[in-house]
Formats: structure tokens, C-alpha cells, sequence
């Protein structure tokens, strides 16, 4: 046993760190670091420098301009980019439908496509939920009947998350009303923009931002070619894209790095001259996270080395997710009350990408209830904490 | 001991209740809360009207003489609703203060204004650097001639964006954290040299910072004596207090309600999501945690009267549980809902974040722990 990182894996981390160093833009990492909002732009940009650098694709086999990289290289790149303040790549694309055009896809879904995804020329969405169809999935309704060449689409989607600058939606769709639950079910990809009958409707969240959709579909017509494996066989490239939805779940990166954040902030702000880190109830609790990182750490780092000898991350990655979300939910606590009594002004202009000052409380305040309140949602989405636990007691209780 | 409601306290939890039920709806708030000054002044006239503007004020001054619990049972409904009206700022904050420092022509003057709901207050007392601490107060008020010249910054004033008149905490002798030495005066908000950048509140209120630069008000805008404000601020914000913990408990029970409706309605695998156990106890343990803070807040509301170190024991203790159990349910609402809990569309998470948000005004749990802690060897025995 050796929790060391190998000399390679050293080698890596400094090869990683120098690229950040080069290439990630000052602006985008200044508005990452300070959670500002982040436009499309920001994101595809930052894609494309990823892209370059053979960076972008991490979980896609090397011949089709993945990585080819192990889970720990993996790990240490996510953990180095969190610390930077890269920005999150849009999974939709490159890890979630990817993978499954790879696995499942015709040779023409995966020339067209996968390039496509690479040079971020498609912005993807994700269209599995409905709003009678969250977690019990399969039970999902929108309709997609053959008509020559043709599938006719009709019914809705709903949390598709950033669908308003999407181009491209993959659908899970009913193709047989008469089979059982997960038999009739469809993958379909569909064009956004070039398909008539497609509205797309904002829903706005608690903290007033506009992040997911409803998305409705009136007689769309989708070439047959956009059937991603079999007619009817939709179910197991769903269940194929939920493993890769939950590689890098944990979240270990993004939470160390709140955590290195938040203990800043706490050195700096004072509560009754002196600094709120030495107030020792939120001391306790700091120090409680720290120990929940530790731990979660290693349960990740012990999971994704399993996973490099072999075993593909299964239900343990249920683990990952619940302790993953549970502690950077946490985190977002512990903010809202660093911040104290100036958590409670909602300002969003003090939280767009270019404003400048000043603020009416500490610039850090600026965004800490939001992200407290919308962080409610990674205990939600990615199947819930519940559904986790119900995997967890399935699979490896066999209860 | 008897925990039900007298005949007043039952009529004045009817009036509330009716009132909160029958106007204050979701979507009539969603109103008010667009609108420029975040609330309605018709709702206020009707408070007014319906003497609940009196609440807490003598019967000879025109008010309803009433104590604790029946602050707990107006606030407790105004917290199902979700009311958004500068009560506690003006009724609680600044009302109360006044009349228990005031002398009789400023009582005459502004609990009446008050009470007729034509003048609207907001309490200026903390400061950036004092978070939840009040005495940790640097706005000096320095004599000049009979009057006096304020300047400092205050943060977060509750319905400071609005209010027609400030009551300011200002130190007229000693340092920040000094007990002695805080003066209470009133200042119109639209004095000169007064600034106030207001804002709105994640949790629908309003609020603003307010910087005071050398502020001349004359000698009869101070409040009781030069440099003894302290134990009226603390009785007034214990007040304040208890009235937080009520308008808490009132919005966790909807929170709770509206959650059991809809996990008894939701399906999902062909069931209600009730039906699931692992969300039955979820759901039971949000309410075991309403009971504890009615609970709690009851015997915060009956303890004004008790000595100043029990009575602060005990509301602290009162907020302090707030901060946890409010949390807690807040988070099972949400989460029991699934994503529509995450919808600035469905009512339940207004409620999450005003129940989560009250741990954030006059001290959150960590704040009042540290009290409780200093007062944890006060006996805490019934009289
Ligand atoms: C911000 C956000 C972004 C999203 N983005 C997308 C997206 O881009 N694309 C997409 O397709 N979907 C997206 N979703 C949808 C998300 O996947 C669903 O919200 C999730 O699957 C839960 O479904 P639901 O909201 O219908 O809740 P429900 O399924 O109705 O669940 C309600 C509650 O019941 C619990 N529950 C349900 N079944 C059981 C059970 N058997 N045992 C115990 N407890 C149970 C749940 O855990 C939850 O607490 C997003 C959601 C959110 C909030």
C-alpha cells in the first residue's frame, strides 16, 4: 500500500499544472473563482483551447481523440483544473452522448458527430426527464412513431439543463407502447435548430436563474438515422450513459477547492476583531469538512483504482455521488454563514461576469445564499440521493 | 400551566389568519414583491385597520397591551403567509424601543403614527463589522450645541430602503463592544446626509445599507438617557426575536404541509412517493423538528417577563434551534419536492428560503449557541 502519486503520475501534475498556467484564460478563471456567472462563451472557449491540446475528450478511446488516460490521471487533471478555476466542460456532448454514439453508434453518427463534439461546433442538451418521468425514468411517455423515413416526435422534456443555447437534444422516447416499461424505449438525437415544432421554454429556479427548460415537441420530424442502437433498445444506452454521468462525481476537486476558498474568506473576515477561522464553532465545522474530504478522498481514490485494474466504476459510484454531493452542499453552508447577516442581499447584477464594484457587502457575500439554494439541486439530479441509496442496498446489500 | 390561546389571542390569531388566507395568497405576493417598494401599503392600511399594528403597545397609547405570545400568534401567521410587510422593522423594532425609552411627547408623536400605520420605521443598529453583535457599534454621536452630529455605516436595515423614520444605535461614549454608551435617536430617512442603498432580500424582504455623514438631528431626537440604551435594544431585540422564531414556525408547518400533500400526490413507479419508507421517516423527522421549534418558541414568547439572563437563555436557545431545525426542514422540503423544489414556480421554495434565511437575521444558530454557552449555569426551572 502506497498512497504516494508514482514519478509518472508526479510528471503529469506538473505537465498539467504548466498547461493551465499557459492556457487558461485570466478572465474566465477569475469569474470560475469568484462564481460569477459564466456565458456560452466562456465555456466553448475554454473547450476549444482543451481541444487543442487533445484534452477536451477524457473518458473517449485514444483512436477517437480521447486521452486514453488512467482514472488516476484523470483524477489528478480534474482536482488541477478545479484549483485553477477552469470552468466545467458541458458533459452533455463530450461525456454523456459521446460515449454512447461510440459504443452504439453507426460509423456515420460517429464521423459526424464526434468531430463535431471536439470542436464544440454543437451545444448538446440532455432530454430524459418529463415531468411525470423523474426518477421512475422508464416511465417516460413522449411518443416517436415511424413514418418511412421518418420518426414523428410528439410530448415533452423538462430540467433540460442549459437547453436554451442548445443546437442538438438526445431524447429518450416511447417507440412501443405495448412493450414493458424499459422495452419500448427509444434514443433518439435531434436537431434543435434545423426541426420544426420544437419550443423551448424557460424555467426559472429558486435562485432566480435560468438554467434548465421545458422543451416541447408538436409533430417533429426526425431522419431514422438519428436512432442511436437499436429501435427499442434506448434503455441500454441510457443506462450506459448514467456510468459515465457519474464518473467524476465526487467531485473531490471542486469541493477542495471551495474548501481552500472558503478558509480564505474565513481568515479574512472578523468577528469581533478577530478572524471568523478562530471562531470556534465555525472552526469545528470547518474542521469536521475537512475530515469528510479526507475520507471522501480516499474512497474515490480507492474506487477509480479499482476501476483502472479492471472493474468498471458500478453501483460503488453511488457512494461517491451521495458523500460527493452531501459534502459540497456542506460547503455551501458554511459560506452563507461566513458571510453572516450580508448572505442575505440579492444583488445578480453583483453576480454577473463583468461587474466591477462596488459591492454592498463583501465581494465573496455576493453569491453565497444563490449557491447555497442552487446547489439543492446535486442531491436531485444525476438520479437522486434516494434512488443512490436504493442502487447502494440493491446492488451491494442485496437487500 | 396551560398552553392554550386565550379568547384575544384566539381572536387575534382568527384576524391574522383570515387576512393571510383570504388576501395574502401566492400569487398576490409574487405581486408585491415585484412591485417598487417590495410591499403593499394597502395590506399595511388593512394591518392597521385591524389594530395589528397596536400589537405590542399599551392600551392608553391605543394598543392592544399585548406581551409575547400574542407577538408569537401574529407572527406565527404572518410566517404561513409568508407576509412581507415591514412589521417587525416598524412594529417590533422600532415601536417597542420608542416606547420603552421614549418620553411622553415622543411616544405620543410616533407610537401613535405607528399604531395608525402612517409612519413606517426601520431599527439601524448593526454594523459591517459586527455581524450579529450589537453592541459592536462605531457610529458616533457627538454633542453640538443641544443637539448632535451622527456619522457611521449601518448594514443590513431591515426595510432601511423604505421607512419614513430611523431609529439609530450610536455610541456617545466608550468603544465598539462597550455595553455602555449606545444612544437610541431618531432620525428622519430623508435627513441630510443620510444615504441608503437598498436591495432586495433572497428571502423577499428588503433592506438597506445606510451611511450616516455628520447628521444633525436637535436634542429631543434622542431616545431616554445619553448613553443607556443597551437593555432596552436587548429587551427589544429579544422581542424581535421571539417574533422571528414564530414567523419560523408558521412557515416550517407549511413547508411540512405543503411537502406531506405532495408526496401523498406525486407519483412515481406507479405509486405515491408517500408510500416509499424511506421518505415516510424523512417526513416524519421535518416534523418532529416543527414540534421542537413550536415548542421552543412558546416558551421564548412566555419568558419576556423572566429575569434578563433566563429570558436570554431561553430565546436564545429558541433561535438557535430555528437555525437547525429550520435547515433541516427547508432541505427535506426541497428535496422530498424533486426538482419542482427547485422551482422559483412552486410556492414550497419560497418557504425554504425564507426559513433558511431567518437564521441569518439578529444571529444565526452559531451566534446564539455562543450566548446560550455563556448562560448555560442560569437556572432554567419554571417560577
Ligand atoms: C437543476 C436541475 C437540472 C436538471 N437537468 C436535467 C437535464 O439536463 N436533463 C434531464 O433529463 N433531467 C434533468 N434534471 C432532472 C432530474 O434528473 C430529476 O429532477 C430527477 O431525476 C428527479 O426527478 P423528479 O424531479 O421528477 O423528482 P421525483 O422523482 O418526483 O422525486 C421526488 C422525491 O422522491 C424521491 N423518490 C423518488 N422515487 C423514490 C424511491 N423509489 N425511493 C425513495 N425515494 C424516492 C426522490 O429522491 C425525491 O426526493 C434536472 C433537475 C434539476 C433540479
Amino acid at each position: 500500500m502506497d498512497i504516494n502519486y508514482t514519478p509518472e503520475e508526479r510528471a503529469f501534475r506538473d505537465e498539467v499544472r504548466g498547461f493551465l498556467n499557459d492556457k487558461l484564460p485570466a478572465d474566465i478563471a477569475r469569474k470560475v473563482k469568484e462564481h460569477k456567472r459564466l456565458g456560452k462563451e466562456d465555456t466553448v472557449r475554454w473547450q476549444k483551447i482543451l481541444n487543442e491540446q487533445g484534452w477536451l475528450a477524457l473518458h473517449w478511446p485514444k483512436e477517437y481523440g480521447g486521452t486514453g488516460w488512467s482514472p488516476i490521471q484523470k483524477h489528478i487533471f480534474e482536482e488541477e483544473c478545479a484549483e485553477a478555476g477552469a470552468p466545467t466542460v458541458l458533459p452533455f456532448g463530450v461525456n454523456m452522448v459521446a460515449p454512447v454514439i461510440i459504443k452504439f453508434g453507426t460509423q456515420e453518427q460517429k464521423d459526424h458527430y464526434l468531430p463535431r463534439i471536439l470542436r464544440s461546433d454543437d451545444w448538446w442538451c440532455q432530454g430524459y426527464s418529463e415531468p411525470g418521468a423523474g426518477s421512475d425514468l422508464a416511465g417516460l411517455k413522449t411518443r416517436a412513431v415511424r413514418d418511412g423515413d421518418h420518426y414523428i416526435v410528439n410530448g415533452q422534456k423538462t430540467w433540460t439543463t442549459l437547453g436554451q443555447h442548445a443546437n442538438m437534444i438526445f431524447c429518450l422516447v416511447r417507440t412501443d407502447p405495448d412493450a414493458k416499461k424499459q422495452e419500448g424505449i427509444s434514443f433518439l438525437l435531434i436537431d434543435m435548430e434545423k426541426s420544426e415544432g420544437i419550443t423551448v421554454r424557460p424555467l426559472i429556479t429558486l435562485d432566480g436563474e435560468h438554467e434548465v427548460n421545458e422543451v416541447f415537441f408538436d409533430d417533429v420530424k426526425v431522419p431514422v438515422e438519428n436512432l442511436v442502437g437499436e429501435e427499442n433498445k434506448g434503455w441500454t444506452c441510457a443506462k450506459y450513459l448514467l456510468t459515465f454521468e457519474r464518473t467524476g462525481i465526487a467531485g473531490v476537486g471542486a469541493s477542495k477547492a471551495a474548501l481552500a476558498h472558503l478558509k480564505q474568506v474565513a481568515r479574512e473576515q472578523q468577528v469581533n476583531g478577530k478572524p471568523l477561522i478562530e471562531e470556534p464553532h465555525f472552526r469545528a465545522r470547518l474542521a469536521d469538512v475537512e475530515m469528510e474530504l479526507m475520507s471522501l478522498e480516499m474512497t474515490n481514490l480507492r474506487t477509480v483504482a479499482a476501476a483502472e485494474a479492471g472493474g468498471v466504476p458500478g453501483a460503488e459510484s453511488s457512494f461517491l455521488k451521495i458523500m460527493g454531493t452531501e459534502l459540497r452542499q456542506e460547503i455551501t453552508d458554511l459560506f452563507r454563514r461566513a458571510a453572516g447577516p450580508h448572505a442575505l442581499p440579492f444583488l445578480p447584477e453583483e453576480m454577473a461576469g463583468d461587474f466591477e464594484g462596488p459591492y454592498v457587502g463583501p465581494e465573496f457575500a455576493a453569491s453565497v445564499a444563490s449557491r447555497y439554494f442552487n446547489f439543492r439541486k446535486l442531491s436531485i439530479f444525476g438520479g437522486s440521493n434516494e434512488i443512490q441509496k436504493n442502487i447502494i442496498s440493491k446492488m451491494i446489500l442485496g437487500l | 400551566m396551560d398552553f392554550k390561546l386565550n379568547d384575544e389571542q384566539r381572536m387575534l390569531e382568527e384576524t391574522v389568519g383570515r387576512l393571510v388566507r383570504d388576501t395574502y395568497t401566492f400569487d398576490a405576493r409574487n405581486k408585491i414583491l415585484e412591485s417598487d417598494q417590495g410591499f403593499s401599503a394597502d395590506m399595511w392600511n388593512q394591518f392597521a385597520e385591524l389594530g395589528l399594528l397596536g400589537v405590542p403597545f399599551s392600551e392608553e397609547a391605543g394598543g392592544f397591551n399585548g406581551g409575547g405570545p400574542e407577538l408569537m400568534v401574529v407572527a406565527e401567521g404572518f410566517g404561513r403567509g409568508l407576509v412581507v410587510e415591514p412589521y417587525l422593522a416598524t412594529v417590533v423594532l422600532s415601536g417597542t424601543l420608542i416606547d420603552k425609552l421614549g418620553n411622553d411627547a415622543q411616544k405620543e408623536q410616533w407610537v401613535a403614527a405607528i399604531i395608525g400605520g402612517e409612519t413606517r420605521f426601520a431599527l439601524a443598529a448593526y454594523e459591517p463589522q459586527g455581524r450579529y453583535d450589537h453592541t459592536v457599534v462605531d457610529t458616533s454621536a457627538k454633542k453640538d450645541g443641544d443637539g448632535y452630529v451622527l456619522s457611521g455605516e449601518k448594514a443590513v436595515v431591515l426595510h432601511g430602503d423604505s421607512a419614513d423614520q430611523l431609529v439609530v444605535i450610536a455610541r456617545t461614549a466608550g468603544n465598539a463592544g462597550d455595553r455602555d454608551g449606545l444612544s437610541a435617536f431618531i432620525v428622519p430617512a430623508d435627513a441630510d446626509g443620510v444615504t441608503r442603498k437598498g436591495y432586495a432580500t433572497i428571502d423577499g424582504l428588503r433592506a438597506a445599507e445606510i451611511t450616516l455623514s455628520n447628521v444633525k438631528v436637535d436634542g429631543d431626537a434622542l431616545l431616554g438617557e445619553e448613553g443607556q440604551a443597551i437593555d432596552a435594544l436587548e429587551a427589544t431585540l429579544d422581542l424581535a426575536l421571539i417574533t422571528l422564531c414564530a414567523e419560523a414556525s408558521g412557515a416550517m408547518e407549511v413547508a411540512c404541509d405543503q411537502t406531506l400533500d405532495y408526496i401523498k400526490e406525486r407519483q412515481q413507479f406507479g405509486v405515491p412517493i408517500g408510500k416509499f419508507q424511506a421518505l415516510q421517516h424523512r417526513m416524519v423527522e421535518m416534523r418532529m423538528e416543527l414540534e421542537k421549534v413550536r415548542s421552543i418558541t412558546m416558551l421564548a414568547a412566555c419568558s419576556l417577563d423572566a429575569p434578563a439572563d433566563l429570558r436570554k437563555k431561553r430565546i436564545s436557545a429558541a433561535k438557535a434551534q430555528v437555525g437547525k431545525s429550520g435547515r433541516k426542514v427547508a432541505e427535506e422540503a426541497i428535496q422530498l419536492f424533486g426538482g419542482m423544489g427547485m422551482m422559483e414556480e412552486t410556492p414550497v421554495s419560497h418557504y425554504a428560503k425564507r426559513i433558511v434565511m431567518i437564521d441569518h437575521w439578529f444571529g444565526d444558530r452559531e451566534y446564539h449557541l455562543g450566548v446560550l454557552e455563556t448562560l448555560i449555569d442560569v437556572d432554567d426551572h419554571a417560577a
